[in-house]
């Protein structure tokens, strides 16, 4: 059985004149315990799939299934069981008047879970993060600490599965190893299944094992890592991504 | 001595910490970071001095006026201020304006006391009810929003004087049902811009409800700028009460209402001018006082400005 | 080579409630006609630097350096007025988001013939004609229609090389790019670093380029210092900088997951209080 399961997803954005098409025709499929990168850059309609996924946006047609269940347009407490997504900007993600300890009770309390205190405990742990900073605000945790207790949140239902939207693009190159590393470790502990959305190869390269390239939209090419690595693209879009990564080239 | 230094470092050590180890900790460490910061602005500070000599002066008027307030005494009308025993003078009816300022502090702070309580929550809930449901609910309540911002104060005072009498409580009345529609802007505004935060998003990812996310998510990033606008409101909201009270709608004589007091006072200005000055300038330091602490509240509370308790 | 630009003991300096906070501690670098690239984290002081040059930061922010010459003019020593002249005419910035740093309410056109008219007496024919060329120059084909435009209607693409358009029209001897490329897309990002490659070494430029992307630069810089905590920790060419020895370089290169290098997990750059201390290298 797949984790997820995308057939044919349109999904569009209504403003007061027109209707913005974002994602056209998308299908793709992520095995359980797989982790599946989608590629591509602003606007290509990345971010909007997982929105899709989670109900956030509900302007979409098309078959989305997730553990074998079709989704409607609705989502309830068991599907926010099983699915959880972080965030990309971690000075976004996390309300600003509330603390660490405060988000994660919420959020297990939301779920409906007992002993509180001590999941809290284990959560911190699980993500790296030293019981000295339960109680402080945001504003007194740097980028790396404050995308951990984002990751914390992701994981106190105890989900299977994993969207991460762009996790690392605002963390400096340094704190960057860090979360990539300990999104590895996370998954191999909790048998996690990943999507994960990027603008960077090299980073989806590392946390995943099959890639879609998307561009206005549209799925332009799917293939393995390994494949990636190697440099056999053939979509030219894909491969024009593959040659920036390589740094800049004189002409 | 030693002792109570080193208890005193204590406290304040606990307050600073950046490892607090409880909830209570971490929020009062927050609210201490914010007095901090209140502390240093020297004007804002001047500010709450002022307002807290206001509250002391209504907590102990029956032992700081030097007169009752409502004493008449005929042969003493009009006497200049630096009279023996009448250290402002007294009014056209001999009544000491010392003892009148002191009681009127009184009357001004429950005018402005529930007018605060009022005006804001009436658009705390108004404001972010319509910009988080949105749709239907925003145009109704924004609609009924306009129809109220369009009432001048004081005619609405009159036609509730009209219907119920003269008397402070429909003056507070008045005053609060036209106060309240510039919160309701503000906190719908609030509202639409934090939204569409992810914060918002993984909240509703862990199954909150329209209901949690408006009073435990919305309302707390809404509230710095209702207080910032509140305290800054102040000022007006005494004026409008005393421009009643001088119309002769809000409190009804012998009341020692500032604004009334300006308006006994007002046939003897050229003569006698301080009967009219003297409350005139006590409405003048508050109004200036509580602009001062909302520009100092605003400094800290505003995160855009970089406080952020 | 002839050097353009000498600056030596930078130091920034912000007071703050607990004390003076030195964004820039004592950097010492000098441009010639080459592209010189200033690499680091966030904190490292690296656009306080390019900021400190154009002496754009405002009290009660403190610049001091025992040298920051011009082609040999010392420029601290300057009043405002008289930088103003340095500013856009021998020295250009050109930031991060076009977004934020074009004038939302003045047509493109607008903007960039303000930009040549500041420093050139010329008549209004011979500013458009200067602007279209400029546009030209940048790739933009249809000036006509981009000069009416506003700046919210062009893409980031189009953005950021019409504000390199207008840091460029004076003619300028230096240009300072503060994470040019940071908000635009890959393919857009390579065309806007064709344009910069060539204007620079078409007019004989001096670029001063600051970036997070170690890559990024390493391929299109000559040489390149790297920042940390204010300082200046290694400088060497663009293309030894996979062989740089200060353990901090070090670091955030093995700390990069490779396309073409799988490992399981990456190297964590573990930081040494002892970098803090060290002198920062000259370049």
């Amino acid at each position: 059985m797949n984790a997820i399961e995308i057939d044919k997803l349109n999904v569009w954005f209504d403003t007061d004149d027109h209707r913005v098409d974002a994602v056209t025709a998308a299908t793709l499929a992520v095995p359980l315990g797989g982790s599946f990168g989608l590629v591509g850059e602003s606007g290509s309609g990345k971010s909007t799939i997982l929105r899709a996924l989670t109900g956030l946006v509900s302007t979409w047609n098309g078959s989305m299934r997730v553990n074998g269940d079709t989704l409607g347009k609705k989502r309830n407490q068991h599907f926010y069981r099983s699915l959880q997504m972080v965030f990309q900007d971690p000075y976004a993600s996390l309300h600003p008047r509330h603390s660490v300890d405060h988000v994660l009770s919420e959020t297990l309390k939301l779920h409906r879970f007992d002993n509180i205190d001590s999941r809290i405990v284990d959560l911190l742990n699980d993500v790296g993060l030293s019981p000295r900073y339960r109680f402080r605000y945001p504003h007194q945790l740097s980028g790396g600490q404050r995308q951990r207790v984002a990751i914390a949140r992701a994981l106190a239902p105890e989900p299977k599965i994993l969207l991460l939207d762009e996790p690392t693009s605002a963390l400096d190159v340094s704190v960057q190893a860090e979360i990539l590393n300990l999104l590895t470790d996370l998954r191999e502990e909790h048998q996690l299944t990943f999507l994960m959305v990027s603008h960077n190869l090299a980073v989806v390269g590392h946390l995943c094992s099959d890639i879609a390239v998307m561009q206005h939209g549209e799925i332009v090419e799917t293939m393995t890592v390994e494949a990636m690595r190697t440099l056999q693209a053939t979509h030219p879009y894909t491969q024009a991504l593959l040659q920036s990564s390589l740094g800049y080239v004189r002409e | 001595m030693t002792e109570i230094t080193t208890s005193s470092i204590g406290w304040r050590a606990w307050l600073s910490t950046d490892t607090p180890s409880s909830r209570r900790q971490a929020r009062l460490g927050s609210y201490y970071q914010g007095w901090l910061e209140f502390k240093s602005n020297r004007l804002a500070m001047i500010g709450l001095c002022i307002l807290l000599l206001l509250l002391f002066t209504a907590a102990f008027a029956p032992w700081l006026a030097p007169h009752d307030p409502f004493v008449q005494n005929l042969g003493n009308r009009l006497t200049p201020m630096g009279t023996e025993g009448h250290l402002l003078g007294t009014d056209s009816l001999g009544r000491d304006l010392l003892s009148r300022i002191i009681y009127g502090s009184r009357i001004t702070l429950y005018i402005v006391g529930l007018v605060a309580l009022i005006a804001p929550v009436v658009g705390l809930l108004v404001g972010t009810v319509a910009g988080y449901v949105g749709g239907w609910a925003d145009v109704v309540l924004m609609r009924i929003t306009d129809i109220f911002l369009a009432f001048p104060r004081l005619v609405l005072a009159l036609a509730f004087v009209a219907a119920l009498g003269a008397g402070i409580e429909n003056a507070i009345l008045a005053i609060s049902l036209t106060a309240w529609p510039p919160y309701a802007r503000i906190a719908r505004a609030e509202t639409l811009s934090i939204r569409n935060s992810d914060f918002i998003a993984a909240v509703k990812l862990q199954g909150a409800g329209a209901a949690r996310i408006i009073t435990r998510h919305v309302w707390p990033l809404c509230i710095t700028s209702l207080i910032v606008r509140i305290t800054l409101d102040m000022a007006g909201i005494i004026l409008a009460a005393a421009g009643l009270g001088f119309l002769g709608l809000g409190a009804r004589p012998p009341s020692p209402e500032w604004g009334a007091m300006i308006a006994e006072g007002r046939k003897f200005i050229l003569d006698f001018w301080w009967v009219a000055t003297v409350p005139g300038i006590a409405i003048f330091m508050v109004s200036l006082a509580f602009n001062l602490v909302g520009d100092g509240l605003r400094d800290v509370l505003d995160p855009k400005t970089g406080g952020d308790s | 080579m002839t050097k353009l630009l000498e600056v030596a003991d930078l130091f920034v300096r912000f007071p703050t409630r607990n004390g003076i906070f030195e964004a820039v501690r004592g950097v010492s670098f000098s441009l010639g006609q080459e592209r010189l690239g200033i690499v680091g984290e966030s904190g490292s002081g690296k656009s306080m630097t390019g900021r400190a040059i154009l002496r754009l930061i405002r009290p009660p922010g403190k610049v001091t350096a025992t040298r920051m010459e011009l082609e040999g003019e010392d420029l601290q020593s300057r009043t405002e007025r008289q930088m103003r002249r340095v500013r856009g005419q021998r020295i250009s910035m050109v930031m991060q988001d076009p977004k934020f740093s074009l004038n939302p309410v003045m047509t493109v056109g607008e903007q960039i013939m303000e930009a040549y008219s500041l420093h050139a007496n010329a008549g209004r024919a011979e500013t458009r004609r200067k602007t279209i060329e400029m546009l030209e120059a940048v790739s933009i084909r249809d000036s006509e229609r981009v000069l009416k435009a506003y700046p919210h209607e062009l893409s980031g693409g189009m953005g950021q090389r019409v504000m390199i358009a207008m840091m460029l029209i004076p003619e300028p001897q230096i240009l300072i790019a503060d994470e040019p490329t940071s908000a635009l897309d890959v393919s857009v990002q390579t065309q806007v670093l064709h344009i910069m490659d060539r204007l620079v070494t078409q007019r004989g430029m001096g670029l001063i380029f600051i970036s997070h992307d170690l890559n990024l630069v390493s391929s299109f810089c000559d040489r390149v210092l790297i920042m940390y905590a204010g300082q200046v920790v290694e400088t060497c060419k663009a293309d030894e900088l996979h062989q740089a020895t200060h353990p901090y370089t070090r670091g955030l290169l093995e700390s990069l997951p490779r396309l073409d290098k799988p490992q399981k997990r990456l190297a964590v750059l573990k930081r040494d209080p002892a970098w803090l201390k060290d002198i920062s290298v000259g370049g």
